[in-house]
């Protein structure tokens, strides 16, 4: 039995310290999560400090303190953010109820599945991103790195502190099996198919970061939307640590094309091979990385039609994005909503009802989010003066869940066959080769204030500090 | 002091839109809803923004840290800020001149950037001349003693609704500078507050484009265990706003509201606020207190904790000492029961402008006259120095200490830093 002394080592607001039951409970799994963080989080980090955010209250001024913190020593607290006593469900079936403290017993499969399949996702991008420390392309990227590590183990205590506390027995079952999935086993995989990709290389992390994490933005902002009050408190905070990942992606992206655009100036080329060989990273594969990850991650929100979206949202389990500034009736019954459909080897657009349609509404409102950040990734170029501009494909294109899964289209959203398909898949999507050219320039970069020479550096330091601050301390 | 702000220039608090990525984080953290966004653009209203940084370490860009020196009458709207695509260059002096920005309001602006600010407030300024940056000195962490401070339980969004259950005026009556000392009673909400923090009141109603006001910040001005001690209440001293910084006449939305309640009237409030202007709870703490108008609220707070401590035994090593500015004796807030503290309880030292017939004197005059006692104080570890009140007095007060402290043998740059590092100089002006 270990003596830990929770509220000091967990930093929390939901009074750990009283809760004997639950304190006893995470007693059990804590162990378990750091020997699971051991053996597949980071590699080869465990002596390292690591200049970290730590979230130690919810208020502005506790939950972004900077410091060097080994990364086995990092404060995974738990924490919600503050509740108002008087908050009612404000969409569904029961809106204009009070919001739920505890589960409702008719909801309960449905709210365990939906926290599990989110708490699955957060060990899922450690695992995935487990190798990526050995060629960081610099100090403070390899710092970036570890903070979203760090962070999304939070998030996992996020979602397992709701497990134990409001789903007894099944709950710890269900929290343990969180730690024995891995993504990629094949026995034993991730509940979702892109935490089982491979992340082989930092333009794959960035891609994955700004498109990913984004998708988890969404579903945590849908989720922050929820009846029941534990869930919708939890994930807002994660929010708040959300951003930051987010950050990496878009800005790491950035840095690439500004890398990319500054040897297309020097060299005064825009052939890819020229680019490549001045060890930058040519447009083309960064557009085929996009096209990829961006279709990858859109399949994330999962059916175009879908009878649980419908019944999550009735029943209050899971909002909208932004619920509360829509216009409409929050109910959402007798609506409709357009969904793609091939038909006669051409897309065309149906209306099905809204509230199963609700998937495709989210992934709409991610789409609309992640161009208007491709936008801001083309005037990296534009300001470069490069006349190429990115696109992200059309919604049809690499699907593999719902009705366009497996339907062979190119990135502007034409049907094409088999034989194109094959022909073209290269052009579209990153090949074999373009992974091997990314992962040989993937040295390893970790004196302060130096970068790979296929990446800029950034704009600014993390938390005011100077670019070539010492962001990681190698033990 | 005067009490008269000087200059229409302020430190314009911006966003860049080339590195911020819209995450929204800024937003979800500003206490006081300060921050809104379109599809484009996220943007800081300048009318808003208290300057608190609440919102610059968790931005996960730095994108958020950006400031701007402005006439108040060009500051850029948030309509203009949608817009954009990148920030707009620094004002030039000249045309900061042409505005009729002298280069001294332009460095006071910059002064009253908060510290954390202060490298780019710098830069910024420059090219207008050297500045002395008070609140470079200024700390945001608390003394060693504190007790800790619990904040944010009430979130704009959420607010809690406190009765009111006394509102007196504590000036003489028919000066322009009302002041009102206003008990709220939270009833069994718990509503936590220790001296030094402050609340939001949020005035019923909506501003000129039809949004919900944004709360108004008020320093606590009773101790911890409440007004009426084993009560939930604070009490808070709110200045009637009649005027507004360039003198011309203006009615002061919150204020006006807050000083018109009566007694059964309910409030809507938001906070706690403040982490680190808390006052020291080891035996042995001197306390100086420095300040004008309503800055008195937080010296009050405190200084009655003292007294209800002391009556119970405690306390006898620490000194306190306090200053404290107004135009004239009838404008001072509290001024009677000041004059019936025990003298061996605080060292008390007034200072009034605008007193007919006698030359103005000020706050940092006071400091000067009493150079000696302020010397040996910041020669001791265990002394705390609080500002409280308007913007303008800040850097006068500040480089009295530091006269002070060059004159008496000390390294300004040496204390001054202590004094910050030890969460022992505090400064909240507004
Ligand atoms: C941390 C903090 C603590 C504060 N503590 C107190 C306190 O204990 N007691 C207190 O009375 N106030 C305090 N204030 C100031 C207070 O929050 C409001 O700014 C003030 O009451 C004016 O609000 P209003 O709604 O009446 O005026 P508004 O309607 O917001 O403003 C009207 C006009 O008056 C100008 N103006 C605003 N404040 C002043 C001022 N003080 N003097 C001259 N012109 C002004 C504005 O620029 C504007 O042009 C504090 C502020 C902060 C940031
Ligand atoms: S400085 Fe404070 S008031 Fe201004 S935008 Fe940031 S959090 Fe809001
Ligand atoms: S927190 Fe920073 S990056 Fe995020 S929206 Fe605000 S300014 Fe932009």
């Amino acid at each position: 039995m270990s003596t830990i002394n929770y509220s000091e080592k967990i930093p929390n607001n939901v009074n750990l310290g009283e809760d004997r039951t639950l304190q006893r409970a995470l007693e059990g799994w804590q162990p378990n999560f750091i020997n699971w963080w051991d053996d597949v989080g980071p590699e080869g980090s465990t002596n390292h400090e690591v200049y970290l955010r730590t979230a130690v209250s919810v208020d502005p001024q506790g939950w972004a303190q900077f410091g060097h913190v080994k990364m086995r020593d990092y404060r995974w607290g738990i924490f919600l953010n503050p509740g108002d006593a008087n908050r009612e469900i404000h969409f569904g079936d029961h809106k204009g109820e009070k919001a739920w403290q505890d589960v409702p017993g008719e909801h309960r499969a449905n709210l365990r599945r939906i926290i599990v399949t989110q708490g699955d996702t957060e060990p899922a991008s450690v695992e995935q991103q487990r190798h990526l420390g050995l060629t960081a392309p610099s100090m403070y990227d390899l710092r970036n790195l570890f903070q979203i590590n760090v962070e999304e183990g939070r998030h996992l205590w996020a979602m397992v502190y709701l497990l134990h506390k409001h789903f007894g027995r099944d709950g710890r079952e269900e929290a343990e099996a969180l730690l024995q999935r891995t993504s990629g086993d094949a026995n034993n995989p991730r509940i979702l198919g892109a935490f089982n990709e491979k992340t082989p290389d930092w333009l794959a992390f960035f891609m994955f970061t700004y498109f990913t994490d984004r998708d988890g933005k969404f579903q945590l902002a849908a989720l922050a939307e929820s009846a029941f009050d534990p869930l919708a408190r939890t994930t807002k905070f994660m929010l708040t640590e959300e951003a930051h990942h987010m950050f990496v992606g878009e800005s790491g992206v950035s840095r690439v094309l500004a890398r990319t655009a500054q040897v297309m100036n020097e060299l005064k080329t825009d052939d890819p091979l020229k680019v490549r060989a001045a060890g930058a990273i040519d447009l083309g594969t960064i557009q085929r990385y996009l096209n990829f990850h961006y279709s990858v991650t859109i399949d994330l929100f999962g059916a175009d039609q879908s009878s649980n979206a419908a019944i999550f949202y009735s029943s209050g389990l899971k909002g909208r994005y932004e619920e509360g500034k829509r216009g409409d009736d929050h109910v959402l019954k007798g609506q409709t909503y357009k969904v793609l459909e091939v038909k006669d080897g051409q897309l065309v657009e149906k209306d099905v009802p809204m509230l199963n349609a609700l998937n495709e509404v989210l992934r709409d409102d991610f789409i609309k989010d992640s161009v208007a950040g491709v936008g801001r990734w083309n005037k990296v170029l534009e300001k470069a003066g490069i006349p190429t501009r990115l696109t992200v494909p059309h919604k049809a294109f690499n699907r593999q869940i719902g009705a366009l899964a497996g339907i062979k289209m190119s990135p502007e959203g034409r049907v094409v066959n088999e034989v194109e398909w094959a022909a073209k898949r290269d052009e579209w999507l990153p090949s074999a080769e373009d992974f091997a050219f990314v992962a040989s320039l993937m040295g390893r970069v970790v004196e302060p204030g130096k970068f790979a020479g296929w990446i800029s550096p950034p704009v600014m330091g993390i938390n005011r500090q100077p670019v070539d601050f010492e962001y990681v301390r190698f033990g | 002091m005067d009490m008269a702000v000087e200059a229409g220039v302020i430190k314009q608090h911006l966003i860049d839109p080339e590195i911020c990525i819209r995450c929204n984080t800024c937003e979800a953290t500003c206490p006081v809803n300060a921050i809104t966004h379109d599809d484009n653009n996220y943007v800081v209203r300048a009318d808003i923004c208290n300057g608190c940084m609440a919102c610059i370490s968790p931005c996960p860009t730095g994108s958020i840290d950006n400031w701007r020196t402005m006439p108040l009458v060009r500051a850029y709207s948030i309509e203009e800020q949608f817009t954009w695509e990148s920030l707009p260059a620094e004002l030039s002096t000249e045309e900061l001149e042409a505005a009729g920005v002298s280069a001294e309001a332009a460095g006071d602006a910059a002064a009253a950037v908060p510290a954390q600010t202060q490298a780019q407030a710098q830069a910024a300024v420059e090219s207008v001349e050297p500045v002395f940056n008070s609140a470079q000195y200024g700390a945001t962490v608390p003394p060693w003693s504190a007790a800790h401070a619990y904040t944010n339980l009430f979130a704009p969004k959420a607010p809690t609704t406190a009765t009111v259950v006394g509102n007196f005026n504590c000036t003489e009556a028919g000066f322009d500078s009302e002041t009102h000392h206003i008990v709220l009673d939270f009833g069994v909400v718990p509503f936590p507050v220790l001296e030094g923090q402050s609340i939001g009141i949020i005035a019923p109603g909506v501003d000129a484009i039809g949004k919900r006001h944004h709360a108004r910040q008020y320093s606590v001005a009773s101790p911890r265990n409440g007004e009426r001690p084993g009560y939930n209440n604070v009490s808070l001293t709110v200045k009637r706003v009649t005027e507004d910084h360039q003198g011309d006449p203006v009615r002061g939305v919150c204020s006006n509201y807050v000083c018109d309640l009566k007694v059964g009237d309910t409030v809507q409030v938001v906070g706690p606020f403040g982490t680190s202007f808390l006052m020291p709870n080891h035996p042995r703490s001197h306390i100086v207190m420095i300040c004008t108008g309503t800055g008195s609220a937080p010296m009050r707070a405190m200084t009655e904790w003292r007294r209800r401590l002391r009556k119970s035994g405690k306390f006898e090593g620490g000194k306190l000492m306090l200053f404290f500015g107004a135009r004239t004796q009838q404008e001072l807030p509290y001024f009677g029961p000041l004059q019936s503290l025990p003298k061996d309880f605080i060292d008390i030292n007034l200072a009034f402008s605008r007193t007919p017939g006698q030359p103005k004197r000020y706050v940092q005059d006071l400091m000067r006259e009493r150079a000696a006692d302020l010397a040996a104080l910041l020669k001791d570890g265990a002394s705390h120095f609080y500002v409280c009140g308007l913007k303008s007095m800040e850097e006068g007060v500040v480089l009295a200490l530091r006269d002070v402290a060059t004159e008496a043998g000390l390294d300004w740059d040496t204390v001054g830093a202590a004094l910050k590092r030890e969460g022992r100089l505090h400064l909240e002006t507004y």
